[in-house]
């Protein structure tokens, strides 16, 4: 891999007893380290998936890393985003990645932009790295990634999970597709569930994250099979691991023959999404949790129906009934429509859905409780716990 | 026989498999055979078009299907496919 760098990046006393693990391998060597040392990568998010990388990254002599990130540590990130501990609850996470890395490599010369990655900033800030490792967790944020590293000819280094799966690649190399030859379109908003709505086992972000810093490392130094045309898939549950192939779409908007997008677009607009954050209230009626508390109170006749899975309802429940979303449809018998229905999940998504449902199976009084338990947890009763 | 392998978001629309046994000489009847055991999962890989969704692709083997013969692409005894949706997630 090319870098900018003139001057020769001799390594001190400390950094060879440091890198000697890597130094005494021949793949790598002192000229290897030094490509590190010469080498920039940027990852975009400190979460699940940054966290590994950016710590093996900083760990094997990475000369510059730059992480992008606007976000705070919260608890519930501490479960698989192992950059951050229980004390930096609160902090951005670029400052608490920040403290961990330069401990773990007083030689990193680390960059931090505490910015939203976008279509006005994306190709500046890719322009000053020579590989992109995209860490992040939505579709737009996806398809910026990979057009703008198109555009720019940086690598896209790829990972994501769902639950106990995931995928990594590498696009946008110069013969190599990039993740719309993989994927033209995104999924309309809603049907593919996000982690925090579906959850995701805590190791899985570290096995593709590390998978990810592996193929960074792999294309600095120019050896191995990167996982260029190639798509890996990971099944941690039956611990099975497939590749599939993948080819450059010769049509393909951005990296084709006749490419017809040359600039970023709005990734919101083709993700289907209006506005940064998307609108949990989708039209049908709904309750505030400070009302539903007030009439539970008063003993009014309120059936509160719980459509949420479950293990969900083990975890916290404010005694509903309960028939998970999918169960619906061939359970609706069980409800009585002449009784005012108050139905909750645990943001407020999926009862929206089960309230146009019922509406349309002829319940006339069901009303969806905005923003779920977590809101009745916030505003109400905070012995309910958060999950 | 033919194996379909099912990703995570769409197990709970077959029953919590992780892959379905069917039997059809191509891809476009494997996949109808699998929708005939569980409609549930029609809408999340169909429009109502009965296009295949763009962001989910389907592999016989390790191969792309729009690089084969799309849906009409035949299958041997014991292919193995895989329905791949897109998946975003990364925190």
């Amino acid at each position: 891999m090319a870098t900018t760098t003139e001057i020769p990046l001799t390594l001190n006393k400390d950094e060879i007893l440091r890198y000697s693990r890597h130094l005494i391998m021949p793949e790598v060597g002192m000229e290897g380290q030094q490509k590190l040392k010469a080498a920039r990568v940027l990852c975009i998010g400190t979460g699940g998936l940054g966290s590994p990388l950016a710590l093996y990254l900083a760990a094997a002599g990475i000369g510059t890393l730059g992480l992008v990130d606007f976000d705070v540590v919260d608890y519930t990130n501490l479960q698989r985003q192992i950059i951050h501990s229980t004390a930096d609850v609160g902090r951005k996470k670029l400052d608490s990645a920040a403290d961990k890395l330069k401990g773990m490599n007083p030689f990193l010369n680390l960059r931090t932009f505490d910015t939203r990655l976008s279509s006005a900033n994306a190709i500046e800030l890719f322009r000053e790295f020579d590989i992109v490792a995209d860490g992040t967790d939505n579709f737009p944020t996806r398809y910026l990634v990979n057009d703008a590293c198109v555009l720019t000819g940086k690598p896209n280094v790829y990972g994501s999970i769902f639950r106990f799966e995931g995928q990594a690649s590498v696009f946008a190399t110069k013969d190599g597709p990039c993740y719309r030859c993989l994927y033209p379109e995104p999924p309309p908003p809603g049907l593919v569930p996000s982690c925090a709505e579906g959850g995701v086992l805590g190791i899985l972000p570290g096995l593709v994250g590390v998978m990810q810093a592996t193929e960074v490392i792999k294309l600095i130094l120019g050896i191995g099979d990167p996982l260029i045309g190639r798509l890996l898939l990971v099944d941690a549950l039956g611990m099975k691991f497939r590749e599939l192939k993948l080819r450059k779409n010769p049509d393909c908007p951005v990296c084709g023959t006749h490419p017809t997008l040359t600039k970023l677009i709005d990734y919101n607009e083709f993700c289907g999404i209006r506005g940064e954050e998307k609108p949990v209230s989708s039209g049908v009626p709904e309750i505030q949790v400070e009302e539903l508390k007030r009439r539970l109170d008063a003993k009014e006749d309120l059936f509160v129906l719980d459509v949420r899975e479950p293990h969900e309802y083990q975890i916290c429940n404010l005694g509903g009934y309960l028939i998970p979303l999918n169960d619906l449809p061939k359970r609706v018998s069980e409800l009585d429509s002449s009784r005012e229905i108050v139905v909750h999940c645990k943001m407020g998504g999926r009862s929206a859905k089960a309230v146009a449902f019922l509406q349309q199976a002829g319940f006339g009084k069901v009303h969806n409780l905005a923003g779920g338990i977590s809101a009745w947890s916030d505003r109400v009763d905070p012995k309910v716990p958060k999950y | 026989m033919s194996k379909i392998h099912i990703p995570t978001p769409l197990r709970q629309y077959v029953g919590k498999q992780a892959a379905v046994e069917v039997s059809g000489a191509t891809v476009a009847e494997a996949m109808s055979a699998l929708l005939e055991q569980h409609p549930d999962l029609r809408k999340h890989l169909y429009t109502e078009e009965g296009k295949l969704r763009a962001f989910v692709n389907v592999y016989v083997n390790d191969e792309d299907i729009r690089y084969l013969q799309k849906e009409a692409t035949e299958l041997k005894d014991g292919d193995q496919i895989s329905i791949v949706p897109s998946i975003a997630g990364g925190w």
